[in-house]
């Protein structure tokens, strides 16, 4: 498996290709800016949100039983899965037992951290998502690369030659308004023949035992509408307490992405309707562990608004890809090593800790803060030395002792002048490689001031 | 008030020029300030690569150099922010806190401190500023005020203000296509607006960034804040 480093600077290669990424990701940053200074309660409403997701998150195994009862009680048929394969279990079983064969899913990210496709799949069962984007990815068979914008690093050009190979398209005809429309048209069919809708969830509202869901494209109401059974999955941290607190997180969510003010549905589901079941699949997966981690316990509070990858400099320059993560970006780089510190522990260090992602986010996430204690952790169990950790460590007596440090500092300079600039130290070392050494001054400032200055200081 | 002056490592090394212009500004607004020799460094290279408890050591040994001062005034608003926050993972001695408490990057110490300080300076040049991220997120830097009072000096707004240049550390050797990715950048965006100076209120940030400058000999050249607010014809 490659690291961030190792694909970042794959992704970097095409200079013209990163570039056009990070453009049009700041474009939805410069949207995100414009659309929160216009709403002046924003500080307090994410002050609020935070407040309510952290006594959520205190108290989330009560909510956790007041939302099962009540959805229970409503009708629904509520389901837990200890971790992803159980999660997939039930689904597959779900779907057995009411003889399924063809499903839509829409808006889920936890589908995708299950890697439920493949799993039903498998069985022979056929998954259509539906959003525009997850649709791109899907018949690309590729990982989404934003939260929000799945397809992303694909341009224009790229989807119509997909969609020629998969939908008949016209070749070469890559205008977005023809490539769409052929899209829901090929979807359509879909949602015709499908016989259960799958969705993610945004919240859960423990008092109703209802879910909501926060769409653009309308899919995930159509899918569940016009199937018999519907299913959402939905991880135990979308539990919200009570409707009240619901139109704080809906005028959140929604700006991280790309500026807007408020989704086009935010649609609620509380029972099934006649003839059809409903269920909800509660999805631990990893998040219980998470909890008990008292540094990392907040990223939990994460609604998945994108804010963190859009305004992040490095998402922007590196792809989503490059964090060989479900979760991409600044959130997945906290979230990951959480599930797998063997597999992403290459991600903290994905940061130059410039704090950018903390200050966007809606429910005042720490982001930084925790990429800065993982790498703590990491350093801890990384038994081998590597070259950094020798380094550093064997640089530490000097940076205890000033006398020390200055003959270091004195060595460092002469090292400095003897390179020439032209050596292979100073242009292929990884410093060189791009960047030229910085001139040695005669002599350090302490010397200077020893010099000129001491015995002014000296009564 | 007697101030302690609290240059960062690799300034002390490699740009003694910034930490006398620091000095000097210092001391032009009639105050007492020592540089006490047996100052080191903040540990923030250490900690931020993963290893907090062995830079605790050297924590310590900073809050010992400078728990006597009325202020400890560094011209780096990195090294500060790290003093300020991460020196949270000491014992919390009154000596601690008070040494968190009393350290402040120059612009703070001059805005916040002195209010409205002694600068006599002239620079007639287009100046970009670039304030580095932990002065600009973690302690709400704005030095631009102090900028005013350069004779001259004609202030350039820039496209990505609050962009990173990519320096953070050691991420600036372990990631370094990508560092220097961000470095070219936030200069492509200098050149555009027309500067001819990019200033920091971090050395670090100009270290970098000057590095990419001489390897592409881009018509541009840095500048400390504290050398341009001392600048002289
Ligand atoms: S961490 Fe915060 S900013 Fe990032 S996706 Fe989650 S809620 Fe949005």
């Amino acid at each position: 498996m490659k690291s961030h480093a190792q694909l970042a600077r794959d992704f970097l290669a095409d200079e013209n290709r990163a570039d056009w990424h990070n453009e049009t990701i700041y474009t939805f940053r410069q949207k995100r800016d414009t659309t929160v200074a216009s709403i002046p309660e924003w500080e307090l409403m994410r002050q609020a949100a935070s407040d309510i997701k952290d006594h959520v998150l205190a108290n989330l195994d009560q909510y956790l039983e007041q939302f099962e009862a009540n959805a229970t009680a409503n009708g629904v048929q509520v389901h837990w899965a200890a971790d992803a394969l159980e999660h997939n279990r039930i689904v597959h079983q779900i779907l057995q037992e009411n003889r399924i064969s063809r499903v839509v899913k829409s808006k889920s990210m936890l589908t995708e951290e299950c890697k439920l496709n493949e799993y039903l799949e498998a069985r022979d069962i056929e998954v259509v998502d539906t959003d525009l984007g997850e649709r791109i990815i899907q018949l690309k068979k590729e990982m989404p690369s934003h939260l929000i914008a799945p397809a992303v690093h694909l341009k224009r050009e790229e989807v119509s030659k997909l969609f020629h190979q998969h939908l008949h398209t016209e070749k070469g005809n890559a205008d977005p308004t023809y490539l769409t429309r052929a899209a829901r048209a090929h979807l359509r069919e879909k949602f015709l023949e499908a016989e259960a809708g799958i969705t993610g969830v945004n919240f859960g509202v423990a008092e109703s035992g209802g879910v909501v869901i926060v769409t653009n494209e309308g899919n995930a109401d159509l899918g569940v509408n016009l199937a018999k059974v519907q299913i959402h999955c939905m991880g135990i941290e979308k539990i919200i307490p009570r409707l009240e607190d619901l139109g704080i997180f809906l005028r959140l969510i929604t700006p991280g992405a790309a500026g807007q003010r408020t989704a086009i549905y935010n649609a609620h589901y509380h029972k099934p309707r006649t003839g059809t079941s409903m269920h909800i699949i509660l999805v631990d997966n990893g998040r219980t562990e998470q909890l008990g981690r008292a540094d990392f316990r907040n990223s939990l509070k994460c609604i998945r608004c994108a804010a963190c990858l859009n305004t992040c400099p490095v998402y922007r320059r590196s792809g989503g890809h490059s964090y060989h993560a479900t979760i991409p970006g600044p959130i997945g780089a906290i979230l990951m090593p959480g599930k797998d510190l063997e597999a992403y522990g290459d991600l903290p260090f994905a940061s130059t800790l410039c704090g950018a992602c903390s200050d966007v986010c809606p429910v005042k996430i720490d982001i930084h803060q925790q990429l800065y204690r993982w790498r703590q952790i990491i350093l801890e169990k990384q038994h081998r030395l590597s070259p950094k950790k020798l380094l550093l460590k064997s640089s530490l007596p000097f940076f205890r002792r000033a006398s020390s440090l200055e003959t270091a500092g004195k060595f460092m300079r002469q090292l400095l002048r003897l390179i020439p600039r032209q050596s292979f130290l100073h242009q292929k070392s990884i410093w060189g490689l791009h960047r030229d050494l910085p001139d040695a001054p005669k002599q350090s400032f302490a010397a200077w001031y020893q010099q000129n200055k001491a015995h002014d200081k000296q009564r | 008030m007697h101030v302690g002056l609290f240059i960062p490592c690799y300034v002390n090394h490699l740009y003694p020029q910034t930490a006398i212009a620091a000095l000097e500004l210092l001391e032009n607004q009639g105050i007492q300030v020592s540089y006490p020799a047996d100052q080191t460094c903040c540990g923030q290279v250490h900690a931020n690569a993963g290893m907090e408890k062995d830079a605790l050591s050297v924590y310590a040994h900073f809050v010992k150099v400078f728990e006597n001062f009325d202020c400890i005034v560094s011209p780096s608003g990195s090294c500060t922010a790290q003093v300020q926050h991460q020196y949270a993972a000491l014992p919390q001695t009154p000596a601690v806190q008070k040494v968190r408490e009393r350290t402040m990057d120059l612009s703070t110490f001059l805005q916040n401190i002195i209010k409205t300080p002694r600068i006599e300076a002239l620079f007639p040049h287009k100046v970009a500023l670039h304030t580095g991220c932990h002065g600009l997120r973690s302690l709400g830097l704005d030095p631009r005020p102090l900028l005013a009072n350069v004779e001259g000096l004609e202030l350039i707004s820039l496209q990505f203000p609050d962009e990173c240049c990519g320096f953070g550390g050691t991420y600036a050797i372990t990631k370094p296509e990508l560092s220097a990715k961000m470095g070219r950048d936030k200069l492509a965006d200098c050149l555009d607006k027309g500067a001819e100076y990019i200033c920091s209120t971090d050395q670090s940030c100009l270290m970098h960034l000057e590095g990419l400058i001489k390897r592409q000999k881009l018509p541009l050249k840095v500048i400390h804040l504290a050398e341009l607010l001392t600048a002289k014809p």
